[in-house]
């Protein structure tokens, strides 16, 4: 086959103009937000009307931050959203992975059982069961410092405890685990160690990829949680960022220290993407191999 | 002697112990709450003692009925007309609070039509519900075909290998690491009706003779706006599942193909396409779940107007169960959710069944 080679470059041309162009329908939306971030509330209205909406022209300052600042414990949502994510990711990685390591590596009675249960509840959506959890976590008991009180609404515990175990990580695991050679763990019970170390010393320094996968997953879904924080939490010392902002949405809404409030709680997560686009985008695809 | 090394009841539920009663206490236990909670008349807070009301919960929601109004006539059995010459018919409550009918007590008109003389109208025990699930099939409906061929194009069209690729693809799917919210509160501006980006943007390609339009506020663009949007934002998603599924066909299958002289539609229509059989359902049930989930976006962008044009089941399941502290009736709408997504995943099983 012979290639007009005017006619590749063509074609190569093309391409890159489709693939821009499509570029452009994803990126625009964030680009608007950033750059109206900087600007005054009259300018970023009007300047919807025309390209300037993507630009960072006209009247530039970082007075919509400070706004926002002023406005609203932004700092504080800030602290809350990191603290219940990271602490949920963490203890989600601990007890998801030890499960999955008994799921994989022990056999025991009732291990089938409670596989299938796991991963029976793959097809729960979060949405079916928000309601009938509200009721349930305002009526748990608690032991604090203070002593026995009833009611788990406005905590912490409330956004963290439900969601560490969930039947995906667990699965993400187990599947993982079950490509590790299974001789390696015998030979090592052989030697005299623990179920303990083998998962400890053995098990989780082979897991590097599946614990970056099953953290990435756990964190967007954290970070980003919405309909769980809005029914149970209404105290503002517990909020995080995303129900946070209906703070901005009372009596007269400043669009420009949205914008600016936006792009706070947005752009550090766009940038720990890029650094680590690949790891994320393998951590969606994994999660296709299931079914 | 293997076998018993890895035979353990001790270790084996001491490890698994902790996520299996996390999931049970916050997954499974729910999940039959919900369906007891649904016979039951439980809100948040209340003084009254909870009781059960059986399948009360479900015929509140569920009652649909057909009523025919046969033209009003005088004694000469000549139908009346108003001055506009128009057929006057019973007023539709004459019916709804009749004595004579008990089983249409309470209900409302949904919609109705002309049949020759008489109207036809259907009456629903909850307008409202009945809505929010017209308009969360419709969403699933639309969206799962539109954006899971999207995602088959944005698929292919990155699966080659031609210099910088990656970055197209890292921008593609940024949209699924920002929040939904967030997402949502932005396309606000996009879709306003004064000022909004799309009007500029269809003014500006039309020499100015497109009418503004107000996207959200309109009850006939406003599901339609959201699903878009709702495109856009996850397509990437579906793009990278696509991927995956791409590059498990082999490529010697693209190599004889190509010694065949395929044209790249056969190519693609018996090549890529059977590889992709188990992604395409898989893609369909993901988003068909997404879908049956949508709530987000509706709370952020219209709270289900205008004129319940947006109405979903999950917004209406918060809406009650929360906003109106109206527990059993939220859960109810949670059940027959999950009913829905059990029938969709049931489906699934026996598409991708081992033939």
């Amino acid at each position: 086959m012979a290639v007009n080679p005017d006619n590749y470059g063509l074609r190569l041309f093309v391409r890159y103009l489709v693939l821009c162009l499509i570029a452009l329908i994803f990126i625009f939306p964030l680009v608007f937000m950033i750059n109206s971030s900087f600007k005054p509330d009259s300018q970023l209205l009007a300047d919807t009307s025309s390209l300037r909406a993507f630009l960072p022209v006209g009247d530039i300052s970082l007075n919509n931050y400070f706004g926002a600042f002023r406005r609203a414990p932004v700092g504080l949502f800030v602290l809350n959203s990191v603290l219940v994510t990271g602490v949920t990711v963490l203890l989600s990685l601990l007890i998801c992975s030890l499960a999955a390591f008994s799921f994989a590596f022990l056999r025991w009675k009732g291990r089938d059982v409670l596989l299938s249960i796991v991963i029976a509840t793959l097809i729960i959506p979060f949405e079916t069961i928000a309601i009938p959890l509200l009721l349930l976590v305002s009526k748990l008991p608690w032991i604090g410092l203070d002593g026995l009180h009833w009611g788990w609404l406005n905590s912490y515990r409330v956004q963290i405890i439900p969601w560490v175990a969930d039947g995906l990580t667990i699965f993400l695991f187990v599947q993982y685990f079950k490509g590790l050679p299974g001789e390696l763990i015998e030979a090592s019970r052989v030697e005299g160690a623990s179920w303990w170390q083998v998962y400890y010393r053995l098990v989780m320094p082979l897991s590097g990829p599946v614990l970056a996968t099953a953290a990435i997953l756990k964190f967007l879904v954290m970070y980003n949680q919405y309909l769980w924080p809005l029914i149970v939490v209404q105290q503002e010392s517990y909020r995080p960022v995303m129900v946070g902002l209906g703070y901005f949405f009372q009596l007269n809404v400043a669009w420009g220290e949205v914008m600016a409030y936006l792009t706070l709680i947005t752009v550090p997560v766009l940038v720990f993407y890029l650094l680590l686009q690949r790891a994320f985008i393998a951590s969606i695809a994994s999660t296709g191999v299931k079914g | 002697m293997a076998s018993k090394l890895t035979l353990s009841n001790r270790a084996g539920w001491t490890f698994v112990l902790p996520g299996f009663a996390l999931i049970s206490a916050f997954i499974v236990l729910p999940f039959f709450f919900a369906i007891g909670l649904s016979s039951t008349n439980q809100r948040l807070l209340s003084p009254n003692p909870t009781q059960f009301v059986g399948l009360e919960n479900y015929q509140q929601l569920l009652g649909l009925a057909v009523v025919t109004l046969e033209p009003e006539r005088d004694d000469a059995g000549e139908m009346l007309r108003n001055e506009a010459g128009e057929i006057q018919y019973p007023r539709l409550r004459e019916i709804t609070r009749s004595e004579a009918y008990p089983q249409y007590r309470g209900m409302r008109e949904w919609f109705r039509w002309q049949s020759g003389e008489n109207v036809m109208i259907v009456i629903a025990s909850d307008v409202v519900f009945m809505k929010a699930l017209v308009n969360t099939f419709l969403f699933v409906l639309v969206v799962a075909p539109v954006q899971g061929s999207l995602a088959l194009m944005l698929a292919l069209l990155i699966n080659h290998k031609v210099r910088g690729i990656n970055l197209f693809r890292t921008i593609y799917f940024m949209p699924v690491v920002v929040s939904i919210v967030v997402v949502s509160l932005l396309w606000r501006f996009i879709y306003d009706g004064q000022n909004g980006l799309l009007n500029s943007i269809l003014q500006a390609l039309t020499f100015g003779l497109f009418q503004p339009v107000d996207w959200l506020g309109n009850p006939s663009t406003a599901l339609p706006a959201v699903m878009a949007m709702s495109i856009w934002q996850a397509v990437g998603f579906h793009m990278v599942i696509w991927l995956a599924g791409l590059q498990t066909i082999s490529p010697t299958l693209y190599e004889a193909a190509a010694i065949e002289g395929a044209s790249r539609w056969q190519t693609f229509r018996y090549v890529t396409w059977p590889g992709l059989r188990n992604t395409a359902v898989l893609v369909l049930v993901v988003i068909t779940m997404q879908g049956f989930a949508l709530f987000a976006q509706i709370d952020v962008m219209t709270n289900g107007g205008p004129l319940d044009s947006t109405q979903t089941l999950v917004f209406q399941a918060v809406e009650r169960g929360y906003g109106k502290q109206d527990i059993s009736g939220g859960s109810t709408i949670s059940v027959i959710l999950f009913a829905i997504v059990l029938a969709i995943s049931l489906i699934q099983r026996w598409l991708t069944r081992e033939r």
